[in-house]
């Protein structure tokens, strides 16, 4: 505002420090390579060319839960592989966000049986889900996007 | 529902590793089921001493997901939108196996340009899927830039499947009987523009790869597998065509009329990662050649089965015909029944040799559906390929095998 | 069928007490379960059966007699002939010998088979379960264990669902 008018030349600018670690945040958000079954290829093809998700800042995607922001759970989620979703997710360091991709991770999907935990959400706590089967490479930037305004609109408060 | 930790007893441990391991000689390391290069949800535990591999124990079943018991849950024509999620890779080509499945154990018949369309996709999955394999495989081996092209050329195969059915990969495109609905007009337009194209982005990657001496020092060699080996542990697809033994089921139990199209079977030797390599590069170019035949024969007529006993009248037809209107109601209600017989179909998937023993019991629903797929029988041999190699080098040959893990944990 | 098959199956029905019978083109022959054994290994050594394509089991419950058939698919691939075996099991825990020694690949279709139906194999290397957790009780193939259906939860019954769900608590 004012003191801004007088030292804008000389490269200076002031913002709130809840926008600007909110902005640190959602630009540089690195996924977990949490890939189970078919919307892995479609997060695999959302990470190629045609539909380049590293024009968001997400360049690469870590294998290591201890290096990466974002865990995008893309695929069934089956009871033996249950107690390994959870143990990830308390592996990686906060701030952290859960992507819940497609269908069979939001809701239990085509399978209503024994064997698929009926939403990821039974397990961790979700931000944002993504709806399809599988969904778009388009429909997970989407997803992804949401999530960029979810995090540019958080408060000092929930976080500080 | 509980979470809880099981992990394998050291009394169980005790049949599978040996003693050097026991004594502590060895290391026990988890390969676990979240890892980059395992394609999918893959446990491996692996006896090391030092980096060589002595012994290597897959734990599958991360992925199961009761496709068999849902099948047994859903009438014949709506349980198909199980298959797709099989071999999430080939989904064309497991619908193929189950409209084959189903037509022979009612005794069908599906018209010749439904044949040849079915042809010509389930060819363009293969070639789809065997983008993604060689995508993947050389991304193990750290060729990151074979990805992105390979991911480049698929997209454009998604874009075909998806001007046909609607979707770009669990399409449920093949109905018993024949197809879902015609293909439309820009179809063999597009098909032809692409297969036109193809050929020149394979030599980009064979000549990225094939004669590349980091590719060859990391794949000759490695994995070796005899052709006698292959057929005790049931081997089937390019891991057996790569050791020496011509087996490919579109020649040897031709189907939807495979037997009119003149194609070779490509056979390598050596059996080791490259020659897999090889083998799958080489049936690229066959399935553009099968393509290219099928869509100059493209036959005009039905698109489906006019037998109106197991296939819904299209709806111009409601409103004259009360036939039509049973048919209908009864096809979407109950569903067609099924004799108390069971048949068992082997297609040639990109993988191996997929098989559906379908059952039924006289009414309206699969009494069991069994899905033999190639990936649950070829993994098991993984064991016997990676004894005495590194670990980067078990890396390349679980690519070279080609698994998925939908296909083996169904 | 093959005249070659039928052969084959004269064979089966003279040295095991085998019944054979065809449909749609498929040839398939009904072993005993004591002689299964016995049967695979002359398919393999006397016959040139030299790949087991598929292992699997169907479950005819309420019917106990028999409960299950084992379903073996052979394939002779240098004449291209295919046959498929099937064993009848009585009861609730029926016993079957294992062939892992006449062909390797039977190991994982075999714990298959005990996972998901629960059928003892004899003489098995390493019975344990390969698709379900270690812990899982149960065989799920079975048709007396239920579906597993979740009620879905819609506007109607969004709130009593929510109460039941399992959520985690961070």
């Amino acid at each position: 505002m004012g003191i801004e008018s007088k030292l804008g030349n000389l490269g200076i600018v002031t913002t709130s420090l809840e926008k600007l670690v909110n902005w640190g945040r959602a630009g540089a958000m690195w996924p977990m390579l949490f890939g189970l079954a078919c919307c892995a290829i479609e997060m695999m093809g959302s990470q190629a060319p045609d539909y380049d998700m590293s024009r968001f800042g997400m360049e690469l995607m870590r294998a290591s839960p201890r290096q990466s922001d974002l865990m995008i759970v893309a695929g069934r989620l089956s009871r033996k592989m249950a107690p390994v979703l959870r143990r990830l997710y308390d592996q990686m360091p906060a701030p952290k966000w859960v992507v819940s991709m497609g269908d069979c991770a939001s809701c239990g999907g085509v399978y209503n049986n024994y064997a698929i935990v009926q939403g990821v959400d039974e397990i961790v706590p979700v931000d944002v889900y993504v709806a399809g089967c599988p969904p778009r490479p388009e429909a997970l930037i989407h997803g992804i996007m949401t999530l960029h305004e979810k995090v540019r609109g958080e408060k000092i408060r929930e976080w500080a | 529902m509980t979470l809880q930790q099981v992990e394998i007893t050291t009394e169980e441990l005790r049949n599978l590793v040996s003693q050097r391991a026991m004594d502590g000689e060895t290391v026990l390391l988890n390969m676990g089921p979240q890892h980059p290069s395992t394609h999918g949800v893959l446990r491996l535990l692996l006896e090391l001493d030092g980096e060589t591999v002595v012994n290597c124990i897959p734990d599958i079943g991360y992925l199961h997901t009761g496709i068999e018991k849902n099948i047994e849950a859903k009438t014949y024509e709506k349980a198909e939108v199980m298959t797709d999620r099989l071999d999430y890779l080939n989904t064309m080509g497991n619908n193929l196996a189950y409209c084959l499945a189903v037509e022979k154990l009612v005794d069908l018949d599906v018209p010749e340009r439904a044949q040849a369309v079915r042809v010509i996709f389930t060819e363009l999955q293969r070639i789809a899927s065997h983008l993604v394999w060689l995508g993947t495989h050389v991304l193990d081996l750290a060729a990151m830039s074979v990805f992105f092209y390979t991911f480049h050329q698929r997209e454009r195969i998604l874009d075909i499947m998806e001007m046909a059915s609607g979707q770009r990969m669990m399409t449920t495109y093949f109905r018993p009987g024949g197809l879902w609905r015609d293909v439309p007009a820009g179809f063999e337009e597009a098909v032809r523009t692409f297969i036109d194209d193809l050929p020149r982005h394979l030599a980009d990657y064979e000549g990225l790869l094939s004669k590349n001496p980091i590719f060859l020092d990391r794949t000759k060699k490695i994995g070796v597998m005899s052709g006698a080996q292959g057929i005790a542990w049931g081997i089937t697809g390019p891991p057996l065509r790569a050791s020496g033994v011509k087996y490919d089921l579109r020649k040897e139990e031709p189907y939807s009329g495979y037997e009119q199209y003149d194609f070779e079977v490509p056979v390598a030797t050596e059996g080791d990662v490259y020659a897999r390599y090889w083998v799958r590069m080489q049936e690229m170019h066959q399935s553009l050649r099968i393509v290219r035949q099928a869509l100059d024969k493209l036959p005009k007529g039905p698109f489906r089965s006019n037998n109106r006993k197991f296939v819904p009248p299209p709806r111009a037809e409601l409103g004259t015909s009360m036939e039509a209107v049973i048919h209908h109601f009864k096809l979407w209600t109950e569903g067609f029944s099924a004799p108390e017989e069971s048949v068992y179909v082997p297609v040639e998937s990109p993988r191996g040799e997929l098989g559906v023993l379908l059952e039924g019991n006289g009414g309206p629903k699969p009494w069991r559906c069994y899905w033999r797929t190639p990936s649950f029988v070829n993994l098991q041999i993984l064991p016997l390929l990676s004894k005495g190699h590194f670990v980067a080098d078990l890396v390349a040959i679980i690519g070279s095998i080609d698994i998925v893990l939908g296909d083996t944990d169904r | 069928m093959n005249s070659a098959l039928q052969v084959i199956i004269q064979d089966l029905e003279h040295t095991f007490g085998a019944k054979g019978s065809e449909f749609r083109g498929q040839a398939r022959a009904l072993v005993p379960p004591q002689r299964i054994l016995e049967a695979a290994q002359a398919l393999r050594d006397k016959h040139g059966f030299n790949m087991l394509a598929a292992l699997s089991a169907v479950d005819y419950w309420p019917q106990r007699e028999p409960r299950f058939h084992a379903v073996y698919e052979f394939k002779n691939i240098p004449q291209k002939l295919r046959l498929e075996v099937r064993v009848p099991l009585n009861g609730d825990e029926p016993e079957l010998d294992s062939i892992v020694g006449v062909f390797p690949n039977a190991n994982w279709h075999e714990r298959e088979l005990w996972d998901m139906f629960g059928l003892h194999m004899k003489n098995h290397p390493d019975l344990r379960r390969i698709l379900m957790p270690a812990d899982w009780t149960g065989h799920p193939l079975r048709k007396d264990y239920p579906l597993g259906y979740e009620e879905v939860e819609f506007t109607f019954n969004f709130e009593e669902i929510e109460q039941r769900k399992p959520r985690p608590k961070d």
